[in-house]
């Protein structure tokens, strides 16, 4: 984490090496809080949670700039989660970065918890909007980076949306507005997990070419593994210093349930019911892949 | 962590919460059922939905009539602005999503689209009012107000499994635009202890009562008969008019029932006390020249909390015990 001063542009590693095993620490122990999480309530969006951990491992870990005590402080990076059904993953971070309480976990959706499902910033520190309804965070990240623009802010705006929102009008005109202003200080994520409520998203409403589509709209767009740190750290890296004024797409395949294996291997559902029995498998089998 | 596996099972804000109480007679899927039946004779109906077939029962009529079914993506606008095309060319389509994306996303779409050209566009609703626990962006605590705002269109509020069957026949065959709630999944089975039928545009008179008289909608329905029951006990006589079709109101009957005087007239909605049925009935009694003691059972005007709904029913007074404490309070 850069948690710093803000002053610091360039992150300064001791090793790569050394950064990616941290990072590969980090990941396990965001997964490990979902699907703790998940075993609160029995169910949930914990195949979303463990196929963007990774993501938000090198985003909260190695990326973005902020404060775990100060999470409202004014030199922060924006992080803005438009899927508000993936805040278990991101309290999985949070928590992770010690902005919210491990102690929390057992309250996850819970009635009075600071963790409702989906995620509102009304509810939770380190929360920056309320994303339940789908296809708002793009634009409100438009706002964002124009707002901090207008401050002579250095600070960047992150965004993580899903496939499924890609079928959403909104997302479209946000994209051709974040081309528009050349907002360089914006860096979205969107999931491909290939899944949304109906169906695989592919089926439901067909949008590749995607990073052609992104790349003719005017962005600065990588398409990479979501599931491959080395990959992910790199897209960041190059996210962040790419030195033209555009705005900056990562485009995420992932893989839903990404280290539990059993979970990967189960027919891929947006909302997944767990067996009492088989969270600890989950752990177990998190624990395995930490250990390999 | 083991030990949460000891501790009282929590209570859930998940998105899909059963209203069905405890041991209630439910139906599954009466409105995918129904629309299956009714579509055998009806080959100009179609189903369109936006990325929601297996969260508002669509997928039931997506199996029967896979050349029927419309699957147009998580794009709300984009789905009322294709009904309403489809609807021009003679085809009739049943659209569907959650209320909340239904109405507030997609409100100019219904209102240019297929409410001024009095398109033949049926939109139903799932999680209308507060029946998710899921937090504010799915809870539509305004959708009737939304819709009964909106010049030509047809505001309906069902009570149970029911009225949920006998209803897409209704709606079908009436002309224009139709705003349906709907109720999915195991939807509590209550009005065929009443020898009910829906008729579009008319409210039924379901028990008779002395000290009040619940007017209402939707699932209150169900709740207000409950709570009618739980107040016998207590020797308070209250009868329950149920009013499915918000717009056009039945005034007549609501003016019939109402005109027996010294009753409490309580209106109790699944919706924001703004913009519902309470103020649709009082203005309806008042322009009438009638004043009875007036109350209303409905949400308050706020963003409303996450939570398990059971919790949040009992909290915002709509729950069938919480309805009877409160009726009865008034009463003195
Ligand atoms: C505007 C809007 N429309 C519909 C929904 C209902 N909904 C919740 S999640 C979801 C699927 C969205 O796709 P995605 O996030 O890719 O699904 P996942 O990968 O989590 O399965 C839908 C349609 C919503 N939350 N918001
Ligand atoms: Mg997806």
């Amino acid at each position: 984490m850069r948690a710093g001063d803000g002053d610091q542009e360039d992150h300064v590693n001791t090793s790569v090496t050394a950064d990616r095993i941290q990072l590969a620490e980090r990941a396990y122990r965001v997964r490990r809080n979902s699907v703790l999480m998940g075993e609160v309530q029995g169910q949930g969006y914990v195949a979303q949670a463990l196929d963007i951990a990774d993501v938000l491992a090198v985003a909260y870990f190695h990326a973005m700039i902020y404060r775990p005590d100060d999470p409202e402080w004014e030199g922060r990076d924006r992080f803005l989660l438009s899927n508000g059904h993936y805040a278990i993953a991101l309290y999985g971070a949070l928590i992770e970065a010690g902005i919210i309480s491990a102690d929390e976990i057992e309250t996850y959706g819970s009635d009075d918890s600071r963790l409702p499902m989906s995620g509102m910033a009304s509810y939770t520190p380190g929360m920056e909007m309320s994303g339940g309804s789908l296809g708002q965070g793009l634009p409100i990240a438009v706002g964002r980076c124009l707002g901090l623009k207008r401050k002579g802010s250095k600070s960047f705006v992150y965004t993580l949306f899903s496939d499924g929102e890609l079928d959403e009008g909104s997302m479209w005109e946000a994209m051709l507005s974040a081309s528009h202003w050349k907002l360089d200080n914006l860096i979205a994520i969107v999931d491909v997990n290939n899944q949304q409520a109906d169906g695989p998203s592919s089926q439901v409403l067909a949008f590749e070419p995607l990073a052609d589509k992104l790349k003719a709209f005017g962005w600065f767009t990588q398409r990479i593994d979501g599931n491959d740190l080395d990959t992910v750290i790199a897209a960041f890296d190059a996210a962040r210093h790419h030195p033209e004024p555009q705005p900056r797409m990562i485009i995420c395949d992932t893989r839903m349930g990404c280290g539990v294996p059993f979970l990967e291997a189960r027919e891929k559902n947006h909302f997944i019911r767990v067996d009492p029995h088989e969270w600890q498998l989950a752990l177990a089998a998190l624990d395995e892949g930490r250990n390999a | 962590m083991s030990t949460i596996t000891e501790k009282p099972r929590l209570k859930t804000s998940a998105m899909i919460a059963s209203i069905a109480a405890e041991g209630q007679r439910t139906k599954s899927a009466p409105f995918g059922y129904a629309l299956v039946e009714l579509a055998q004779t009806r080959p100009d109906i179609v189903g369109m939905t936006a990325d929601l077939s297996k969260y508002t029962d669509l997928h039931i009529f997506a199996q029967a009539f896979p050349d029927r079914f419309y699957e147009m993506g998580m794009a709300e606008q984009l789905l009322m602005g294709a009904a309403a095309g489809m609807a021009h060319e003679g085809v009739v389509p049943f659209a569907t999503t959650y209320a909340v994306f239904g109405t507030r996303r997609a409100y100019d779409f219904i209102h240019q689209t297929i409410a001024e050209d009095n398109l033949d566009v049926k939109i139903i609703c799932a999680l209308p009012g507060l029946t998710t626990g899921y937090g504010p962006s799915h809870q539509a605590a305004e959708d009737l107000a939304l819709m009964r705002a909106m010049p030509r269109m047809t505001v309906i509020d069902p009570c149970d499994a029911l009225e949920i069957e006998q209803a897409v026949p209704a709606i079908a065959a009436h002309k224009g635009p139709v705003y349906m709630r709907l109720l999915r999944g195991n939807v509590p089975l209550v009005l065929d202890e009443y020898n009910y039928q829906f008729e579009v545009g008319k409210a039924k008179l379901l028990r008779d009562g002395n000290d009040a008289l619940v007017i209402s909608t939707g699932l209150m329905t169900m709740r207000a008969l409950e709570a009618a029951d739980l107040l016998r006990k207590d020797s308070v006589d209250v009868g329950v008019l149920h009013v499915p079709t918000l717009k056009p109101l039945d005034v007549p009957t609501i003016l019939q029932e109402v005109g027996r005087s010294g009753r409490l007239v309580a209106v109790a909605e699944n919706h924001t006390e703004i913009g519902g049925l309470g103020e649709a009935v009082a203005t309806a009694l008042l322009c009438n020249g009638v004043a009875p003691p007036f109350k209303q059972i409905a949400l308050p005007d706020a963003f409303l909390a996450a939570g398990a709904l059971p919790t949040l029913h009992d909290r915002y007074g709509i729950s069938a015990k919480a309805m009877a404490e409160t009726i009865k309070g008034w009463l003195g």
